[in-house]
């Protein structure tokens, strides 16, 4: 579902990332993990086509970026720590404005759907603005998964999350993993990581170090492999 | 929460997997999109109203201010209404473009919008059919103002007609360098550094054709400046169209 060979990015003379290569099934929920200024949110930038790779080949559902992005980006859904909603639109005009970006087909039965399944059909007609930071975070899965992606991204979903609200979208984010879609998830929750994904990689210094599935890792436990895995 | 959950999660991925991910009708969306942006703005800003209302009083702040300092005889306001209006519009303006895109990076909704499936020339349409909207909105409130203020009908159907030129202008360039600089950390000076002398080749005509209608010039007389500023038009919204998609990537 996604390839991507000798991936290199950089800004100016800074090289963020050098020669990555990854690979995700369909299917797979691949935690992405590593230290600040690894690359993490540049890697999904480069995936999300809100960046272009220096070099290298990247394909997201069979298409190539950045000469197929518009192609990709049909069949993406992102979600970062900022929840890309307008605080002055209710839910449903948020929902509504994201709907015609993406041409969607029946709009108002989506709508209702997805509003259902991320819990918000009571507070439609609030204006975003007035909504708690954990709902704001649903609210954005809901538009992420409005046009029903096959991929999705999440950049640091859980950051500015209280306990409750993180338990909810847990909730949200297992429903979202659920329907089949392939999943990549940066965070540094490694509690969080390793309840919810399939598969583990670490990313350092710009490249993927190492990788392990949930299988491999009943042996050691995450917080073991991601230690070790920064040290080699 | 969790029922509603369990039953969409079953409902959906029977339906989801049918459709093979793709909810997203394909083709003639640019339209779609651009009406999508200008109805999210227009939308957002009458709930707010934080540009017009910051644009408006800006604007009539500087008429007033200028009325006071001037202190002008009748022949010599008529003098300085092109300058003074363009001035006007032109510093309005800028604090306009700044907010609007603000509005969009603030809460990361700039890379919503990039991130739908659309030719990203649909959302510089769009972004900026909503700003000449509020422009002129605010162009239609300070002119019977400075009518009254300076004793002067500005109610000219020629004179409209360069205003609504020279604001597409003016909007069509302001735009593209609007989403420039607001992904900069002086984006509240880097417009106005970027934008004013870019913006020249249509702020002169507009002033000259303005002046032109102003003092009953014969039209043979202001052809030429009008001219160049639907060439000058046409040019910036091209040039904002190509490179537009450029200037959003990282």
């Amino acid at each position: 579902m996604i390839t991507v060979k000798k991936l290199v990015k950089r800004f100016g003379l800074k090289t963020i990332l050098r020669g990555l290569d990854f690979e995700v099934q369909p299917g797979e929920f691949v935690a992405l993990l590593g230290p600040n200024g690894a690359g993490k949110t540049t890697f999904l930038r480069i995936l999300a086509s809100l960046s272009r790779p220096s070099l290298g080949e990247v394909r997201v559902a069979g298409y190539r970026l950045p000469n197929e992005a518009a192609q990709v980006r049909a069949r993406l859904g992102v979600v970062s720590h900022q929840p890309l909603l307008y605080g002055d639109l209710s839910a449903e005009e948020n929902l509504r404005f994201y709907a015609r970006m993406y041409n969607i087909a029946d709009m108002d039965a989506r709508i209702t759907e997805v509003l259902d399944m991320v819990g918000l059909e009571s507070r439609r007609r609030d204006l975003v603005r007035t909504f708690s930071r954990g709902m704001q975070q649903r609210l954005a899965i809901g538009r992420a998964v409005l046009h029903d992606p096959d991929v999705m991204l999440f950049d640091e979903p859980y950051t500015g999350l209280d306990q409750d609200a993180s338990s909810m979208l847990d909730e949200v984010l297992k429903t979202v993993a659920a329907q089949g879609r392939t999943v990549v998830m940066t965070s540094h929750d490694l509690a969080r990581a390793e309840e919810l994904a399939t598969r583990f990689d670490i990313l350092s210094r710009g490249v993927i170090t190492s990788s392990a599935t949930r299988k491999q890792l009943k042996k050691s436990n995450l917080l073991t492999f991601y230690k070790e895995a920064l040290a080699g | 929460m969790a029922n509603n959950v369990n039953r969409v999660t079953t409902t959906v991925t029977a339906d989801r997997r049918s459709q093979s991910g793709l909810r997203t009708r394909p083709s003639g969306n640019f339209f779609k999109a651009v009406s999508a942006v200008i109805w999210k703005d227009i939308l957002a800003e009458y709930r707010s109203l934080e540009l017009v209302s910051a644009m408006t009083v800006f604007s009539l702040l500087v008429i007033i201010i200028f009325n006071f300092a001037l202190d002008l005889d009748i022949k010599m306001r008529q003098t300085v209404t092109a300058g003074v209006l363009w001035a006007t519009f032109s510093f309005a303006g800028t604090l306009g473009l700044n907010r609007s895109m603000s509005v969009e990076k603030d809460r990361g909704c700039l890379d919503g919008l990039l991130l739908a499936p659309v030719d990203r020339s649909a959302i510089y349409f769009g972004k900026a059919i909503s700003n000449l909207a509020f422009m002129l909105l605010v162009e239609l409130i300070v002119l019977p103002v400075y009518s009254v203020l300076y004793g002067m009908n500005l109610f000219l159907p020629g004179l409209l007609m360069v205003i609504l030129l020279g604001s597409i202008g003016y909007v069509g360039v302001g735009t593209l360098l609007a989403t420039m600089s607001v992904q900069t950390r002086t984006r509240d000076v880097l417009l106005s550094i970027l934008l004013f002398p870019v913006i020249l080749p249509v702020l002169l005509p507009a002033i000259i054709a303005s002046n032109g209608f102003l003092a009953g010039s014969a039209l043979a007389d202001i052809l030429f400046p009008l001219a160049i500023l639907i060439a000058y038009d046409v040019i910036f919204i091209a040039v904002a169209f190509m490179v537009f998609d450029n200037v959003v990537e990282e």
